[in-house]
């Protein structure tokens, strides 16, 4: 597709600061490469704030290649814009018709705390995968390749949960802003492997709690979370972590 | 115990909760409308006299009778968890979407909160009309089978369904029930963590199977005592043209206050109380 330049009406969400009032402010913006990322176009917009000496758009970004997590954005309704399996940098403004407007808004969750603009504070994560996301048993050194039996598909299953960059996409998407996808995938990619198993009942209950805690909804089974995940994690994740956890509850001896 | 306390309480367990209700409700339902196609025979007589032991024996019998106290107590329990988590869900969203894009898998999942307020006002209204009747009901006919008095339920379900407006009501209800568990039914086992490969597409397929069924089934009995009865527009008419036909196909018709009629009273014994 030859490059085009076209031009968009971009409402975006403005707040000074974690207790200010927030709101939407329009800006005017042309000749935008057809060729850009989205964060580009951004960038951008940013470049003709700061020459008119206003206050730029503030968000989270990092990698820019799709694959850190970094980025967030709730673009025309959707974390990470309309397209499936794609973030936010790595989505093109040719996916945006000419001469239309987009709505950007923060992921909107109590959990996630909006910093600045587009910036939420997703330590929320961080603080779960605290309470259980890794393995603290001593797994000896490095094995030679296939010394552990594990199946292909055992190790394919584990491994689409372990494609989870942590970005926060499910609960921005569920209606109840949902932490249970990105809970399932860092549940899921320890419990199908040997070395996860052995603290797998314990993960499973800390990290729910943990979850719960931080105030994040429940999950209504709606699947959204997987629509939207840019890295098409799926709903069966969810289940095992409740097979997980209820197993725990029922059967672990940590009595908590 | 605390831990089990911790358990369902969680934001797991609640789910869980409502998954386990949830399923034993739907195993009532099943019950539910296989037992009342009996309303269904295009004979009043033998229709009335088929629904009429039928209602004494499900009211009666110890194991169905103790059935249904789970049942009452399920559909609290349901009905206040999805309260509470429908509340903690709200507060864990305290700003709304300027734009959303509703990536839901289906419209029955974003709404069960509304269907489910939907069908718990219907329960109430359902076991007023009937239920309530049944037990602690005033002046209502009753009929003879085998020398014997049963009270003619049968007719009061005709009189009911034959009001339009009525039955209007019940078939959005009856709509509501098909979209809840459109998503409902499967959602159950998924909360359960029973998700597999060879299983998940036929629980999906069973819930969209009994939500057909539902409908189909519960709507065809307003329809078919509409059909059988003429259409009513409030219920003192309704309840002329039901007596009036079943008096006429051989029902014998007496009224008489249920909240006081005991078990096995012969027929001869009843003094009839003046029809409305």
């Amino acid at each position: 597709m030859a490059e085009q330049h076209n031009s968009y009406k971009i409402k975006v969400w403005r707040q000074a600061n974690a207790n200010a009032k927030g709101g939407f402010k329009n800006y005017k913006l042309d000749g935008v490469s057809t060729d850009m990322s989205f964060l580009e176009m951004i960038d951008m917009l940013n470049e003709t704030l700061v020459r008119k000496g206003e206050d730029p758009i503030s968000f989270d970004h990092d990698c820019r290649e799709g694959i850190c997590g970094a980025c967030s954005m709730y673009i025309n309704g959707h974390p990470h814009g309309m397209l499936e399996g794609v973030t936010t940098c790595q989505l093109h403004m040719r996916s945006f018709p000419n001469n239309t407007t987009i709505t950007i808004e923060p992921w909107r969750a109590a959990a996630f705390p909006v910093i600045k603009d587009l910036t939420v504070n997703r330590s929320a994560f961080d603080r779960i995968i605290q309470s259980g996301g890794y393995v603290s048993v001593n797994t000896g050194n490095a094995r030679d390749a296939n010394e552990m039996p594990i199946p292909k598909e055992i190790a394919d299953e584990a491994f689409e949960a372990a494609a989870c960059i942590g970005c926060g996409a499910c609960v921005a998407a569920c209606k109840n802003a949902s932490a249970m996808l990105f809970v399932s995938a860092k549940v899921s990619q320890l419990a199908l492997l040997p070395q996860g198993k052995a603290e797998a009942q314990k993960r499973a209950e800390n990290m729910v709690a943990q979850m719960d805690e931080e105030g994040f909804g429940s999950c209504t089974n709606t699947g959204a979370c997987s629509a939207e995940c840019p890295k098409l994690i799926g709903q069966e994740h969810i289940a095992r972590l409740n097979r997980e956890y209820l197993t725990a509850k029922a059967g672990s001896d940590f009595v908590k | 115990m605390n831990w089990i306390i911790r358990t369902l309480t969680s934001s797991v367990g609640k789910k869980v909760l409502m998954s386990l209700t949830g399923l034993f409700l739907v195993t009532f339902l099943i019950v539910h409308l296989i037992g009342n196609l009996q309303l269904l025979y295009p004979n009043v007589l033998s229709a009335s006299e088929k629904f009429n032991v039928y209602a004494v024996f499900m009211t009666t019998f110890p194991l169905i009778k103790a059935t249904s106290y789970l049942l009452y107590g399920s559909i609290i329990l349901h009905a206040l968890v999805a309260l509470f988590l429908t509340l903690q869900n709200k507060k864990a969203r305290p700003t709304a979407y300027a734009v959303n894009g509703n990536a839901e898998k289906s419209w029955a999942s974003r709404n069960m909160g509304i269907l489910g307020s939907i069908l718990l006002f219907f329960i109430i209204m359902h076991m007023g009309q009937f239920w309530f009747q049944y037990h602690f009901g005033g002046n209502h006919p009753v009929m003879e089978i085998d020398g014997m008095t049963y009270k003619n339920l049968y007719a009061l379900v005709a009189t009911t369904f034959s009001v339009w407006w009525f039955s209007v009501l019940y078939l959005i209800s009856m709509a509501a029930v098909g979209f809840h568990l459109w998503h409902g039914f499967q959602s159950g086992f998924q909360t359960l963590g029973l998700n597999h490969v060879k299983y998940t597409s036929l629980i999906s397929l069973a819930s969209k199977g009994l939500a057909v069924f539902f409908i189909v089934g519960f709507s065809s009995m307003p329809l078919a005592m509409m059909a059988q009865f003429g259409v009513s527009n409030n219920l003192d008419e309704a309840a002329t043209k039901v007596m009036n036909k079943s008096i006429k196909e051989g029902v014998e018709w007496k009224m008489t206050d249920w909240s006081n009629l005991k078990p096995d009273t012969k027929w001869d014994k009843i003094v009839t109380t003046n029809a409305e």
